[in-house]
């Protein structure tokens, strides 16, 4: 193997095809790797008739993918990550909507698989960096020897939301050559490059869920695994504590929630909250969601290091969130720290990430608690 | 091959003369089979491969009733099999079937014992004569996949009692795609592919007579010139085993001291991931396995590795390392090299192994 090489996690879509493409038009060593998370072929009751599209790991995402290494003339190989990826990403979802909070299973994804262990496959086989189609930017600042991360150029593809966790020496040796480019440039390019997926549509929320119905999938899970899926069911109560109705399930509620509750009132109910404990999922009206304050836990600081005095920033609660102008304060804990927002923001989620920017930088980020 | 695909392109079951050149090419190619496996040309039935000819044997012999294999075989024969009432006979760390085990599992109802000539991923030779024998007392149709036997060790279907045989064209240099099936002669076997009379009414469909041409030229070779390559390929495979042994003292051959075919070894590397050592040896240019080709990309360990009582860890720890007719004990020092610098680089990204 020549001294540098450069492993291209490659999902058969547009972007990271055009990541291979581009560097290896740039003269680089490449070597496409496909991440093979999570056996379609299990659940076959969530699969629609004529089947479904957008899914992730499916023989045709290979069967692109590996097209599109032969047309570039690189080696490709498929690497198997199930089992971590159903420990460490499908396993939390679901225990985080049974503990009634709403996970973000990409970020799981970005911290343990395509960060941690496909960063490692890409050492074992020889590659000393990883590039991947994410939209996001990483450089380094030579003042603070830090590693920086700032929003993509092309802001409605900006996928810095998910991408909080990552720590230095995994942005050092990671790269993201889509994050200065627009969407329509990177499709441009990618038919300048011959490469057949150019026109293939953009991937869907959450690969493994087909449809993005991701009770039905906690659901036919449960069913997998014999697990009664009962467990979860009980009382819906409004904020002043009166008992309207039963429901199917925690899981099936998220913060903020309006459809699916089957209670009729004189005005718009929302979920303002899930107790998994009694099993009871609390509505009310829609000022009962906004919250001036939250905790954030198991914090990453990206582009600045942890800072021990109070910080003004800009704070995403969830991907489509606007950023929302906060103070965060250090605590006692290192890893958490204590958030509050110049006005109330709506369904502050737990469970969610909460994100840290100071204008385009990523400053870190942690969970909401 | 290539004058079968010009100049004699007839259709081997046409009476004009054209089909009867590419019968004549079709039959001297079956003789050339029968003659690696010691039977008659009328034995000797062609089919698109090993997969093919293991699924004809087992379920055109033991639909309706009971199957006796192992638990090392080959898909072609699992799969098959699992479609009727099966036991699998278990096998130890020698990765060598007990003979007395198979017997043992006889049933009634038993229809078929089929057992491989010698496994694909160790590459140990099972006792096939013996078992042949056991088959032969209890009135029990005996199959043997010699996929892996074919071109490896000698193969004498007469000897082992073998009532139904499967080997392979690729796996002795022949195109993909080509296999062959000796079935003794008299031996009640309904076809699996329904069409015409081809193939003495066992395989409907018109030959590859190419393919077959191919198949039969690689008989020929082994049959004047094989036994001559084997001490050469066992000699490759010791050196390049205690090479391997020489670097890393905890290294060990999954089934070591059994009788193995001369070309195959499957090596373990406690605490190295066997699909990273495959791609960083693949990208050097050395092209190993992992468990058996059919079954890559899937998440589960070997079910051989399983079989002769390995953990998932270290069935997924192992690779397996085929040596042919064009290697060399330059080429196999490299490789030592290659290994060496590979395992030791994974072994200092999980210190753990270190």
């Amino acid at each position: 193997m020549p001294e540098s090489t450069i492993a291209v996690a490659m999902s058969g879509g547009v972007d990271s095809s055009v990541v291979a493409g581009m560097l290896r038009a740039r003269g680089e060593n490449v070597v496409g790797l496909t991440m093979q998370l999570w056996n379609q072929r299990r659940l076959p009751e969530l699969v629609p008739e004529g089947g479904s599209s957008g899914r992730c790991c499916s023989l045709d995402d290979v069967y692109d993918a590996r097209h599109v290494a032969q047309l570039l003339g690189i080696p490709y190989y498929v690497v198997n990550f199930e089992d971590r990826f159903e420990a460490q990403v499908v396993k939390p979802f679901i225990d985080e909507y049974l503990a009634g909070r709403t996970p973000v299973p990409c970020t799981l994804c970005n911290n343990f698989i395509k960060f941690d262990q496909f960063l490692d496959m890409a050492a074992g086989v020889g590659a000393d960096r990883i590039a991947t189609g994410h939209y996001a930017v990483i450089s380094r600042n030579e003042d603070t020897g830090r590693w920086e991360m700032r929003r993509s150029a092309d802001r409605g593809k900006d996928q810095t939301y998910f991408l909080f966790g990552l720590k230095q020496d995994q942005l050092a040796r990671t790269m993201f050559p889509l994050g200065a480019m627009e969407k329509s440039a990177v499709r441009e390019l990618a038919r300048e490059l011959g490469i057949p997926t150019a026109a293939k549509p953009d991937s869907q929320e959450i690969c493994f869920v087909p449809n993005g119905d991701y009770a039905a999938f906690i659901d036919a899970y449960f069913k997998e695994q014999r697990i009664a899926p009962s467990v979860t069911q009980g009382e819906l109560v409004t904020t002043d504590g009166q008992v309207v109705g039963e429901h199917s399930g925690v899981h099936h509620f998220t913060v903020g929630q309006r459809r699916g509750l089957g209670v009729a009132a004189g005005e718009p109910l929302y979920v303002i909250s899930t107790e998994p404990a009694s099993k009871r999922v609390i509505i009310g009206r829609n000022d009962a969601l906004l919250r001036s304050t939250m905790t954030v836990n198991d914090v990453n600081w990206i582009s600045i290091a942890a800072p021990i005095t109070p910080t003004r920033t800009e704070i995403k609660i969830r991907n489509k969130h606007h950023a929302a102008s906060a103070t965060i304060t250090p605590t006692a804990d290192p890893s958490r720290v204590q958030v509050h927002f110049d006005e109330p923001q709506r369904a502050v989620t737990p469970g969610q990430g909460a994100v840290f920017y100071s204008g385009e930088l990523v400053l870190g980020g942690g969970w909401i608690g | 091959m290539l004058p079968v695909m010009t100049e004699v392109f007839g259709n081997p079951s046409s009476i004009h003369h054209y089909g009867q050149a590419a019968r004549a090419k079709l039959d001297h190619a079956r003789r050339q089979v029968a003659s690696m496996l010691h039977c008659s040309d009328n034995e000797i039935v062609f089919t698109s491969g090993g997969t093919e000819s293991d699924n004809l044997a087992i379920l055109g012999i033991a639909t309706g009733g009971h199957v006796v294999t192992t638990a090392i075989e080959h898909p072609a024969v699992l799969a098959s099999a699992d479609q009727l009432s099966v036991t699998r006979v278990p096998v130890d760390r020698s990765g060598i079937v007990d003979p007395e085990a198979i017997r043992r599992a006889i049933q009634p109802d038993t229809k078929l014992i089929s057992v491989m000539h010698v496994n694909n991923e160790l590459g140990t030779i099972q006792p096939v004569e013996e078992i042949g024998r056991i088959a032969q007392e209890a009135g029990v149709a005996f199959h043997s996949d010699g996929v892996q036997a074919a071109g490896k060790v000698p193969i004498d279907v007469r000897a082992i009692h073998a009532d139904i045989y499967a080997i392979s064209g690729h796996k002795i240099y022949a195109p993909k795609g080509t296999g062959a099936l000796f079935i003794r002669k008299g031996l009640q076997l309904r076809a699996q592919v329904h069409g015409g009379s081809h193939e003495n009414r066992y395989r409907a469909g018109t030959q590859n007579v190419a393919g077959a041409v191919a198949l039969g030229a690689a008989a020929q070779w082994i049959n004047q010139r094989a036994a001559a390559e084997w001490p050469i390929l066992s000699s490759l495979r010791d050196r390049l085993e205690h090479g391997i042994l020489a670097r890393f003292a905890d290294a060990h051959v999954n089934a070591a001291g059994s009788l193995r075919a001369p070309n195959v070894t499957n090596i373990r590397f406690d605490g190295i991931d066997s699909e990273a050592l495959l791609i960083a040896l693949d990208l050097r240019g050395f092209a190993v396995s992992a468990g058996s080709a059919c079954s890559s990309g899937a998440q589960e360990p070997s079910p051989v590795l399983i079989a002769i009582g390995l953990t998932r860890e270290q069935a997924k720890s192992s690779i397996r390392f085929s040596l042919g007719r064009s290697n060399d004990a330059a080429q196999v020092d490299a490789l030592i090299d290659a290994v060496a610098g590979c395992v030791a680089h994974l072994r200092k990204l999980a210190p753990a192994y270190a």
